[in-house]
């Protein structure tokens, strides 16, 4: 018997799963995934939406979340067993993938911390999209941790707002969903 | 209106007559129904009409239960029609027992119109909203264009996979609109090519069930609700795969009659009031076969001591039902009849011989825990034990064409305990929501779809209660249903509870003020008996049954009898307290005491 038939052994830690939902674009959708996570009690630490096939109808859900092994496979069939979902992949069990988040940042200041906080965006490769005298507002782009780090760095430069879409998500390779 | 020539069942039709039709092109003969404002152009094309009967109910709640009984007892699917905002909101209950059981309904509710909806139109409600979490579908129709192929799908869905209610959300404009029907067979596959639930299990996984099932020591078939869901096949292949194999069996509530309880290989209902073999055959088998059943909190206890020595196999058709609860070594997600006829053909191929050394073991071990004859109890003196009750009402009713109902309480875990089943279908209870007020409007759609048949309702006085109003529609539409009250003057299951876990506080747990169930009947134009000691109990069990039309039978029971066995909430199968003269109960933890 191979042990690919068999069901891991349990385990109680906490892990952060990606997921990429693949939704007939119908009114209400969202409401069940969302009723889904809120009625079971499952986390979400991120969640975006949009269409991704205007002819078939078809949105993307990109899905963060965190639980023990079972939940997120819990989260996984639950999801599945919703009828107007038609894919639901767990990119990290399934391998190698690409996160990314854009953000909007602003910072308020003047002199020396006006001068650094232009210096880091740089090194983030953040953009500046909005400028006055006294404020930025900065677009980056990157994974996750990678924004956390520049909200983090811009934190004590003045920062006063921010806006993040949320995390979408894609396999590596070859394969489609 | 343009007409596709090509489909020669189009025709220009009002909503509601493409409802109508639709209705009869599923093959409904009866839909369970309350008119309302939102309806009433349904209503008009029911009236002038004569494939698809209706039956009138008291309160629409009743209407959800009797179609759960008509599809739990004919494995169709249960139709329901109710008004807008108070008649959708009274179906709730209804429908999230449903979810909880997989039971099979479609449930029509009327809306305001389209353009009012969002207006906090006169009973208007988010149906669509309320109902999304206790359906395992639900649709707003919005033009008439989509309403045969939504219905069709809605049938569908309902009945296909784990099956469970679906609603159908009809705003008024949208059922007084012309537009065109579709046949079911017009339709391609239904549109969501996102629903295709798995029906044929892996084959790789069976032969490895099949592995670990041949060369147990310690087995133990545990099989539930699904196997009679799945139908005529499961219930088949099981019985042929548990004699092949001359292993042991327990059912769960809700798969009670998936097994003949008459052959010597079953060992009765498990679960917190199931029997001491069968809970204790669960703690120590080395493996497990799961089928259909879910690992509910009322079967394993404590989880963390729920059969730790064994490997678990589980065959559900809901991945989700799958390592939810307790982890199991080998899920397979399939029908359960495709997956036990694929083993049973596996187990045949491979001429599998079981250890009979250890089996025969395993079978002495069983036969000293079933020695202790957990369901014993004793009936003397002037009182009525109910389960005296309920075992001569088996006696009574046995051999007959007859279906049995329960509410929720103490008289349900008797009657599941002392009512043996031998066939599939014929035993309707409200197993995962536990609706008080389930059985008499269950036992209704159950005559619907069985009217010469004996369908008898075991109830609780205080939940027979919550529906009784339904007699009247028993007299309306000459049911014969019998409802077997075993009347303790208490919410007897509340009062066991507070005997063992609250210090005898009896909180708000005795009935006052009851009506004489027996005027009661009468004042339905229905008729009523009743026994007060034990050697009356079989006179009003005749009675009962020979009367013609609905009739209540008022049995007062002992008040301060408690089910037994019992293992209480968030304690392991073998701290399971017997009857009083088997030793004293198990201080519940404080964790156990926060469980239901
Ligand atoms: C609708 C609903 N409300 C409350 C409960 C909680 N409950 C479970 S059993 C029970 C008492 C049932 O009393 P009765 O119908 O007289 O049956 P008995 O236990 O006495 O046999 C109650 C209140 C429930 N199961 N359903």
């Amino acid at each position: 018997m191979t042990s690919a038939l068999y069901s891991s052994a349990p385990d109680t830690a906490v892990e952060r799963h990606t997921f990429s939902v693949l939704v007939e674009n119908e009114p209400g959708v969202l409401a069940r995934v969302i009723g889904l996570f809120s009625g079971r009690g499952y986390n979400i630490e991120s969640l975006t939406v949009a269409e991704v096939d205007r002819v078939r109808r078809l949105s993307r859900i990109n899905l963060v979340t965190t639980g023990s092994r079972m939940i997120i496979e819990q989260i996984k069939n639950q999801l599945d067993r919703l009828v107007p979902i038609h894919k639901v992949r767990d990119l990290t069990v399934e391998g190698a993938h690409l996160e990314r988040e854009i953000a909007l940042i602003k910072v308020v200041g003047s002199g020396e911390k006006r001068v650094e906080s232009l210096r880091i965006a740089d090194i983030f490769r953040a953009h500046v999209v909005d400028s006055t005298n006294t404020s930025f507002v900065f677009e980056m782009t990157g994974r996750p941790e990678k924004v956390d780090a520049f909200i983090r760095l811009m934190e004590p430069l003045g920062l006063i707002e921010i806006s993040r879409a949320g995390v979408v998500a894609m396999s590596r390779g070859t394969d489609g969903i | 209106m343009t007409t596709d020539p090509t489909k020669t069942e189009s025709r220009a039709m009002t909503g509601a007559e493409i409802l109508v039709q639709a209705l009869a092109d599923q093959g409904v003969e009866v839909v369970f129904g309350y008119p309302g404002g939102a309806v009433l152009p349904i209503y008009d094309a029911l009236f002038r009409q004569n494939r698809v009967r209706h039956i009138l109910v008291r309160h629409e709640q009743g209407a959800v239960h009797a179609a759960e009984g008509y599809a739990r007892s004919t494995g169709k699917v249960g139709v329901v029609l109710v008004t807008s905002g108070p008649g959708a909101t009274n179906c709730v209950t209804g429908l999230t027992d449903a979810l909880m059981d997989s039971v099979p309904l479609v449930c029509l509710t009327g809306q305001v119109p389209t353009h009012m909806i969002g207006n906090d139109a006169f009973q208007e409600a988010d149906t669509i909203g309320i109902t999304r979490p206790c359906t395992k579908h639900n649709y707003l129709v919005k033009q008439v264009g989509d309403l045969s192929r939504v219905v069709h799908e809605a049938f569908y869905i309902a009945r296909s996979g784990r099956p469970g209610p679906v609603v159908v959300d009809l705003p008024k404009n949208v059922v007084m609109a012309e537009g065109e029907y579709t046949t079911p067979s017009d339709l391609d596959a239904p549109r969501h090519g996102s629903y295709r639930p798995q029906m044929e299990p892996e084959r790789a996984k069976i032969e490895a069930a099949i592995e670990l099932i041949a060369n147990a020591k310690r087995p133990l078939f545990y099989t539930g609700g699904g196997i009679i869901n799945s139908g005529p096949q499961a219930v088949q292949k099981l019985r042929e795969l548990v004699q092949l194999s001359g292993y042991p069996i327990t059912n769960t509530l809700m798969g009670l009659g998936g097994f003949p309880a008459s052959d010597k290989q079953f060992l009765g209902m498990l679960g917190m009031h199931g029997t001491y073999e069968a809970n204790l055959a669960m703690a120590e088998c080395d493996v497990m076969i799961a089928v259909g059943a879910r690992f509910d909190d009322r079967v394993t206890g404590r989880l963390a001591d729920f059969s730790k020595g064994s490997k678990k196999i589980h065959i559900d058709i809901d991945p989700s039902s799958i390592n939810k609860n307790v982890r199991v070594e080998l899920g397979i997600v399939a029908d359960c009849g495709r997956a036990l006829d694929a083993l049973v053909e596996q187990w045949k191929a491979r001429r599998c011989k079981p250890d009979a050394t250890a089996l025969k073991a395993w079978w002495d071990t069983i036969s000293t825990w079933r020695a202790k004859d957990c369901l014993r109890y004793r009936q003397s003196g002037e009182v009525i034990k109910p389960q005296y009750a309920l075992q001569r009402l088996y006696e009574l009713t046995k051999g007959k064409d007859v279906y049995f109902t329960t509410e929720v309480g103490q008289h349900q875990m008797w009657a599941a305990q002392f009512l043996k089943f031998e066939e599939p279908k014929r035993w309707m209870t409200s197993g995962g929501l536990g609706t008080m007020g389930y059985g008499f409007p269950a036992a209704m759609g159950v005559q619907v779809a069985h009217p010469e048949a004996l369908v008898i309702d075991v109830a609780g006085e205080a939940s027979f209660m919550m529906n009784m109003q339904e007699l009247s529609t028993m007299m309306q539409y000459r049911l014969p249903v019998k409802a077997f009250i075993l009347n303790n003057r208490y919410m007897g299951m509340v009062r066991q509870w507070q005997e063992f876990f609250h210090g005898g506080r009896y909180s708000e747990s005795y009935m006052d003020s009851l009506p004489d169930f027996v005027k009661l009947a009468e004042s339905f134009g229905a008729h009523g008996v009743r026994a007060t000691k034990p050697e009356e109990v079989d006179q009003a069990i005749r009675t009962m049954i020979e009367t013609p039309g609905p009739v209540l039978a008022d049995i007062l029971v002992d008040q301060a009898e408690n089910v037994y066995p019992m293992i209480p909430g968030g304690a392991a199968h073998y701290e399971m307290k017997l009857g009083p003269d088997h030793g004293e109960l198990k201080e519940t933890t404080d964790k156990g005491m926060v469980l239901v």
